[in-house]
């Protein structure tokens, strides 16, 4: 395969791009029309019942600072995620250095820890209450002065701990599909390393991390658990105040409505920052930038830099859960472990697996149909499936159960016995039909991101030299975008074990996932108790993460061994 | 080809997944049980189950959620709904449910008796059955009980002398927010944000959850603070070297503040006459089966509270008034939110 990396800007290709964009394939613009229609199906249901009842609608009194926090912890997490993930893609892709090739697969960990149960194991460790202040009160006397954590600064720590890992996968696969020859380019025309870096190697990536921000942002939106522990008032805390205090759900929908604006502002930042350049690599699949070995200490402050992020993010964290589990089999009279564990494991495996393979699949077909181009209505739909992912959970949940209740109703009065029946409660149904909704986001993102650096001319010749649609998906668009799809499934699935509101409202009796078990014990403030089934979580999430990376390490090994 | 190898992975996790839950996951093959249950409240519910299931031999599958996602399901799957039983935790919620008709009116002479009347709707939608005290915790070392104001202790924490030892729960929780609807049901508005404001001018340092304020009493980092009583007889369970007291708020006044968890028969159920049959026995029989393993007050008098909780000493309780927590708990998230309280 030719190695030649070019840049193509898919603005000025003119007729041909014309050509691409213009009818498209009826089949597959509607399959994207179709996605949009299933996401967009349970928000708007729950905006236009929100909307149908307009009453006085008690907002929030400080709804004004709400916002401004909200902006605050939104640009925070999204400027420090991007450093932490960006960087640390940048060092493990480009370098060689000790440990890498575990540290390159073990720093997407942190993603598998669900941000309630990091939230709280933060706040008993370094709150007023835990071990380093106490040790630091003892050190220092009982009225020395400690930083509050229970802050703005706080949740941002605690969320970009947890969200980098989306910057830096996304960032590392494109790091990865990215060809070396244009970096080396740069470097025999001249440029330092840091210019080739910042002017080449950037841009190229530049739409993968926009990708990544957006998800990033829309998950820092619709946190409602850490932003609680860390007294951070958020308008997704006012939607559940004025929900849950005020009794008022119809007034919360109206509010959820000031949510959708931010997640439209992201999602329209998100392209305005990818901007109208497209970077194509006419040779496809790029080999990765050669490592650079960095010898000495050099490479140990490499080790170090990634092993404090992901101590922080997941060893002291996972160290603290299996302290409490090791205490609670200590002292415990009770079996440690519920007898339902294999159950619930098994539900939780069963039920995100399923998301990821459809959310994947979808986000593979609404990538390949906007090649087959549709016009700016397949564009839009395309945009529109992304939305899920800045509602939240649990309003996405019950988008579900008055869109299925409304089904119920038209096929009651159609003259169906029973109509619906209980399908969205009595099976998993609606939490699978919620996943997708919620979760085609991230898949879409991951998948997009790779099919922006296929070049049209490839979809182009292909389609000219008589290629069908589908053999253009199979045989072209599915082996270059294959990584951006594994990265989606493993996203889906991580993100889909640790779901909690969606399966906690939507589930049929008898179903219990993990997340559903961890968070009854922790709600009682039971953390010894939910330490080990937290455990759990985290040991289920590291399969796909492991799959994901055991493939792409044979890969790198291999660059490296071609380096040496 | 990498590719399949990862479908390969995937389909051989699958395949067994689905194999093992099968039905499970399709939610088919399985009789329902007599009674099903829709619960906010999740304190070992097994033990108090399997014991009416034992005694009666009316079985019964409950499935656990937070409040006001579980009342929209109810909702929203009307007359399909398969719930009999709707449980949940605080009189607000209660409250809200009666008024949004999701729960039928019930006349039993047995949970009139059992049930005091201001801890039951006037129709019979719903009946308390738990009972929680939300009131002063502190640290003996460092604060002599006879410093509070026994006749309006909540209020007196706002006393200057308090400044910068308090600690207390954050504006989200719902045990802050009615706690401050009984405060303006008691005193007004006007009174309510007075105190209010009285606790963020002593620096009053906002926990979100109620183990962790009562280590920080216990640590020292503060004087005291307000919790729920079961969380202090849980935590000395674990730890009865723990370095916190209770002491009962508002004695010589109104009483001390409590909270309810309750349950009331589905209007959309296809079982009624066993549903008020467990609810009559979960507040006669069941009672101590139902609270004693999370240390809560039983609500039926002719039940003793269990050892732990009985070590904390009688006390008078504030008259309930669900209607005013329901109501008001609005307006208390506005005055929090005024008071700068978050």
């Amino acid at each position: 395969m030719s190695e030649t990396a070019v840049l193509v800007d898919a603005g000025v290709s003119g007729p041909r791009r014309r050509l691409l964009t213009g009818n498209g394939r009826p089949m597959w613009s509607a399959a994207v029309l179709l996605a949009a229609a299933l996401v967009v199906t349970p928000v708007a249901a729950v905006v236009i019942d929100g909307l149908g009842s307009l009453n006085s609608g008690s907002l929030p009194q400080d709804i004004g600072p709400m916002i401004v926090t909200t902006v605050l912890l939104m640009g925070g997490v999204g400027l420090s995620t991007l450093l932490i993930g960006g960087g640390l893609a940048w060092l493990v892709t480009a370098h060689d250095f000790p440990l890498r090739n575990l540290l390159s697969w073990a720093l997407v960990l942190p993603l598998a820890m669900p941000a309630y149960i990091l939230g709280f194991v933060f706040l008993s460790t370094f709150d007023v209450g835990g071990p380093v202040q106490g040790m630091l009160r003892t050190v220092l006397g009982p009225g020395a002065w400690l930083p509050d954590v229970r802050t703005l600064a706080g949740a941002v720590v605690v969320m970009s701990l947890t969200l980098y890992p989306y910057v830096y996968l996304l960032a590392r696969s494109a790091l990865v599909e990215q060809s070396a020859t244009t970096y080396d380019a740069a470097r025999t025309l001249g440029a330092g390393r840091s210019r080739a870096l910042w002017r080449v190697v950037v841009p190229m990536a530049r739409p993968s991390l926009a990708a990544a921000l957006a998800l990033v942002m829309m998950e820092t939106l619709t946190d409602f658990a850490t932003v609680q522990y860390f007294n951070v008032q958020t308008v997704s805390v006012g939607v559940y105040l004025v929900w849950k205090g005020s009794f008022d759900f119809h007034a919360a929908t109206q509010l959820s409505v000031l949510v959708l604006v931010f997640a439209v502002a992201v999602l329209a930042g998100e392209r305005l920052l990818r901007g109208r350049s497209r970077f194509h690599q006419k040779a496809g699949r790029g080999e990765g930038l050669k490592s650079r070995r960095l010898t000495g200490w050099r490479g140990w402050a490499a080790a170090l830099a990634c092993l404090s992020v992901l101590g922080a993010g997941f060893i002291l964290p996972v160290a603290q859960l299996a302290g409490w589990a090791v205490g609670e089999a200590a002292g415990g009279s009770e079996p440690l472990l519920d007898p339902r564990f294999v159950e619930y494991l098994v539900n939780s495996v069963t039920v995100a697996s399923l998301a990821a393979l459809v959310c994947a699949a979808l986000a593979l077909t609404i990538g390949h149909a906007q090649r087959l181009g549709g016009g700016p209505l397949v564009a839009v739909a395309a945009q529109a499936t992304t939305f899920g992912y800045a509602v939240p959970g649990a309003v996405i949940g019950i988008g579900v159960l008055i869109a299925f209740a409304r089904v119920d109703e038209w096929l009651e009065l159609a003259g169906v016995p029973g109509g619906t029946g209980l399908l969205v409660t009595g099976s998993v149904a609606g939490i699978l039909c919620a996943y997708v909704v919620r979760f085609i986001a991230p898949a879409h993102q991951a998948v997009d991101a790779s099919f922006a650096k296929i070049s049209p001319a490839l979809t182009f010749s292909a389609l000219s030299l008589g290629s069908t649609p589908r053999r253009l998906l199979t045989r072209v668009h599915l082996p270059l975008a294959r990584r951006g799809a594994a990265v989606a499934l493993v996203l889906v699935a991580i993100d889909a074990v640790k779901e909690l509101p969606i399966v906690l409202l939507l589930r049929p009796f008898g179903f219990t996932t993990i997340s559903v078990w961890v968070y009854e014990l922790a709600r009682e403030n039971f953390w010894e108790k939910a330490a080990l089934p937290a455990l759990g979580i985290v040991a289920v999430a590291v399969i796909p993460v492991y799959f994901l990376f055991r493939r792409s390490a044979g890969l790198k090994a291999g660059a490296v061994t071609h380096d040496q | 080809m990498p590719r399949p190898k990862l479908l390969a992975a995937c389909t051989a996790i699958m395949v067994p997944a689905l194999a093992l839950s099968g039905c499970g996951v399709l939610g088919i093959g399985k009789a329902p049980a007599d009674l099903q249950i829709y619960t906010a409240r999740h304190y070992d519910l097994e033990g108090a189950f399997g014991q009416f299931t034992e005694e009666t031999g009316i079985s019964v599958e409950f499935i656990t959620g937070d409040d006001a996602e579980l009342l929209e399901r109810l909702k929203a799957e009307g007359s399909d709904t398969p719930a009999d039983v709707f449980m949940t935790v605080d009189a607000g919620n209660l409250w809200n449910a009666a008024r949004q008709d999701v729960l039928a009116p019930t006349s039993s002479a047995a949970l009139d008796e059992a049930v005091p009347e201001d801890l039951r709707d006037p129709e019979g939608q719903w009946y308390g059955l738990a009972m929680r005290a939300r009131t002063l915790t502190y640290n003996p070392d460092n604060v002599d009980p006879a410093e509070f104001d026994a006749e309006e202790s909540y209020a007196g924490l706002a006393d200057p002398k308090w400044n910068g030892r308090l600690c207390m729960r954050d504006a989200t929780s719902s045990y802050t927010q009615s706690l401050v609807a009984s405060l303006i049901d008691l005193h007004g508005r006007d009174r309510a944000l007075e105190i209010v404001e009285g606790w963020m001018a002593n620096n009053v340092d906002i926990m979100s959850n109620d183990v962790l304020l009562l280590e920080a009493i216990d640590a020292g980092a503060c004087d005291v603070g307000i919790n729920n009583h079961y969380y202090l007889a849980r935590t000395l369970e674990e730890n009865p070297d723990l370095s916190v007291d209770l002491y009962w708020a508002s004695q010589e006044g109104a009483g001390t503040h409590v909270n309810i968890s309750g349950a009331g028969i589905v209007a959309d159920s296809d079982n009624a006459a066993q549903a008020q049959q467990l609810i009559e026995w979960l507040a006669t029989t069941g009672q101590n089966a139902f609270v004693d393993a999370n240390h809560e007050f039983p609500v039926n008098p002719a039940a003793e509270p269990e050892p732990v909780i009985a070590e904390f000493g009688e006390f008078e309780r504030m008259p309930l008034n669900a209607e005013a927590y329901g109501d008001l708990n609005a307006e208390a998230i506005d005055v929090l939110a005024e008071a700068g309280y978050k």
